[in-house]
């Protein structure tokens, strides 16, 4: 008998719900804490990102026309998906970032909670931020939170799992697509995220991962015209440049550092969200 | 001026065409004459025009190139509204968009034309006083060309007399497909002489030919008619222009030309919304015909979408962001 062969994974890019490789035909090693070659990932180009982008902009009318218990569902059923994952994804966590088996399942549970909770938020943001406002005449005047479009995340580069579910989850809740850039040295959790919600119903395009070098493709996505939004959380000393290359096209830009409790997740929430009011006559 | 400065730039190292100084058009004076000329063209290689097509698409142009390639694309847009639910005002917009097709940036070249039903011609022809764009109608019972030839002139005369410079007949696939070539021969030269001055545009309707072996005879039968160009499709049937079919109805323009002396253009229309797909005929037109078909005048684009995907491009290449695509008007 000879020894069997292991099948080793290719860690591809999620645009729209296919996982091609890179457009460039590139790939770039991931190595694991302790420096040991972990796996190829794709290196994703200026072309994939705006692949993502135009993907992510066709997606987001139908996922924010779901109704927002629908939403909720599909979200939950990503969490479902994570949970029958737990130990692939806790194996990568112990991989990524060098820590303890007990730890990296508490983080991957930690995580799993966290797609629930803003499961959760999905048909609760119009009650908190949305409203009906006093005016001085004879109309109904509402104020209906809406989400800002699409929304480009640098998810965090040390927090590979946690810190990326709270950033491209909560842009997500809110009705927006989001075209997140992976942690260039941690991509693979990512990726996992990625195929998650491809096989959860979470309709093609409303989550895009691109793996790849941050100082290639965050200008680019920063600069994109067709952007509505930048979470900057994992930029580093990038930050300060591309919140003012977003600004170049009025991007609502979050900096916020993601490891903070619900309070800050709600912001996260409200950070790419526009108010849309509505004036309604009454009795008429 | 400016077109023969960006045409030479882009056709450097294009196919070598021989025309001659004068023209010796083909005499055909019976259906005899004709089937012979036809039968005289060899078969087309499908899978050789296929594998061709594909290795042209694999060309790449960049930097100036690939800007001066964008400006001479979109100049060679026939902007094209073929819609039951056409109304003037679209016509006027769509007039507006290819007279000046950015108005932010000047610099940008306006459409070669707009193609509109004949009842619209006179409204697109007033939009576009002033301006080099041209009016060019479908007529011959578009897009099916399944009427008497009556029908057909009738629709061609009031097409001209609305004032348009440019007609795009659909041949009668019908009888090209059951072998009635003359038919067919005959209703293009009755049209090119109801068209007088404006140009003849022959609508093949490649789709519906099947095979590239049809596509050719086809070419060569519009041709030898005098169409000024020979167009694929009309944009109503499932399969429209295709690399493959591009190819071989510039390689018979091409034939043609160094035959007899006549150059006659090429318009592909239907299915090329993405200026990647417009670039890559362009290599194809190089390739194939060569830099004299690199213009406006003997080479088209029928389309709609395209030039907004053109724009786009042309915007990226300039500012050097990727740009919203609700920067250009809708159509």
């Amino acid at each position: 008998m000879s020894e069997r062969l292991g099948v080793r994974k290719t860690y591809k890019l999620v645009v729209n719900g296919a996982f091609p490789r890179s457009e460039s035909g590139r790939s770039y090693e991931v190595r694991d804490a302790a420096g040991a070659l972990l796996a190829n990932a794709a290196q994703a180009s200026r072309k994939d990102l705006r692949d993502a982008v135009r993907a992510a902009r066709a997606a987001q009318p139908g996922w924010w026309g779901a109704s927002a218990y629908n939403r909720g569902q599909v979200l939950y059923r990503v969490a479902e998906m994570a949970e029958a994952r737990r130990e692939e994804l806790a194996d990568q966590v112990v991989a990524a970032e060098g820590v303890e088996r007990a730890h990296a399942t508490a983080t991957v549970e930690r995580a799993i909670d966290r797609i629930v909770w803003f499961a959760g938020w999905t048909d609760k943001i119009a009650q908190v931020y949305g409203g009906t406002n006093p005016v001085a005449g004879p109309y109904f005047n509402f104020s209906i939170p809406t989400p800002s479009g699409v929304v480009g995340v640098v998810a965090p580069a040390e927090d590979s799992l946690l810190g990326l579910v709270e950033t491209v989850m909560a842009p997500i809740c809110a009705g927006n697509a989001v075209v997140v850039l992976a942690s260039e040295t941690r991509p693979i959790p990512a990726v996992l995220l990625g195929e998650m919600a491809a096989t959860a119903d979470l309709p093609a395009g409303v989550l895009n991962v691109l793996t790849g070098r941050l100082a290639e493709l965050a200008p680019v996505l920063a600069d994109h015209e067709d952007v509505d939004g930048l979470d900057l959380a994992g930029a580093g000393e990038m930050r300060a440049d591309l919140a003012a290359r977003g600004a170049g096209s009025i991007k609502r830009v979050l900096a916020d550092d993601p490891r903070d409790p619900d309070a800050a997740a709600l912001r996260r929430i409200r950070a790419f969200l526009e108010t849309t009011t509505v004036w309604h006559t009454i009795g008429q | 001026m400016e077109q023969v400065s960006t045409t030479h730039r882009i056709a450097s190292g294009s196919a070598v065409v021989r025309i001659p100084d004068t023209a010796s058009l083909p005499v055909i004076e019976t259906e005899a004459a004709l089937r012979a000329l036809l039968a005289s063209l060899s078969g087309v290689d499908a899978v050789g025009a296929a594998a061709r097509a594909a290795k042209l698409a694999t060309r790449s142009l960049k930097q100036s190139t690939k800007r001066d390639a964008l400006d001479l694309a979109i100049s060679m847009v026939d902007l094209t509204t073929l819609e039951g639910a056409d109304t003037p005002d679209r016509v006027r917009s769509l007039c507006a968009k290819a007279w000046r097709p950015d108005p932010a940036d000047p610099s940008t070249p306006s459409a070669a034309a707009v193609c509109v039903y004949p009842d619209l011609v006179a409204t697109a022809r007033e939009a576009l006083a002033g301006s080099a764009v041209a009016v060019a109608s479908v007529a011959t019972a578009f897009p099916s060309g399944r009427a008497s030839l009556a029908v057909k002139l009738a629709d061609v005369a009031e097409a001209v007399a609305a004032g348009a410079d440019e007609v795009d007949m659909v041949i009668d696939r019908g009888a090209f497909l059951s072998g009635r070539l003359g038919q067919v021969f005959d209703e293009i030269v009755a049209v090119r002489e109801a068209c007088g001055t404006a140009h003849l545009k022959v609508i093949l309707e490649t789709g519906e030919l099947v095979t590239l072996d049809a596509v050719r005879r086809a070419s060569w039968l519009a041709m030898a008619a005098r169409a000024d160009f020979i167009k694929t499709s009309t944009g109503k049937v499932a399969v429209s222009a295709t690399p493959p079919v591009a190819l071989v109805m510039l390689e018979a323009a091409r034939d043609f030309a160094e035959a007899t002396g006549r150059v006659v253009g090429v318009k592909l229309a239907g299915g090329i919304r993405s200026a990647k797909e417009a670039l890559r005929y362009l290599v194809v037109v190089n390739e194939t015909a060569g830099a004299l078909w690199l213009s406006p005048r003997y080479f088209r684009f029928g389309a709609s979408s395209l030039l907004n995907d053109l724009l786009a491009q042309r915007t990226k290449q300039r500012r050097g962001v990727y740009v919203r695509p609700e920067l250009f008007s809708g159509d």
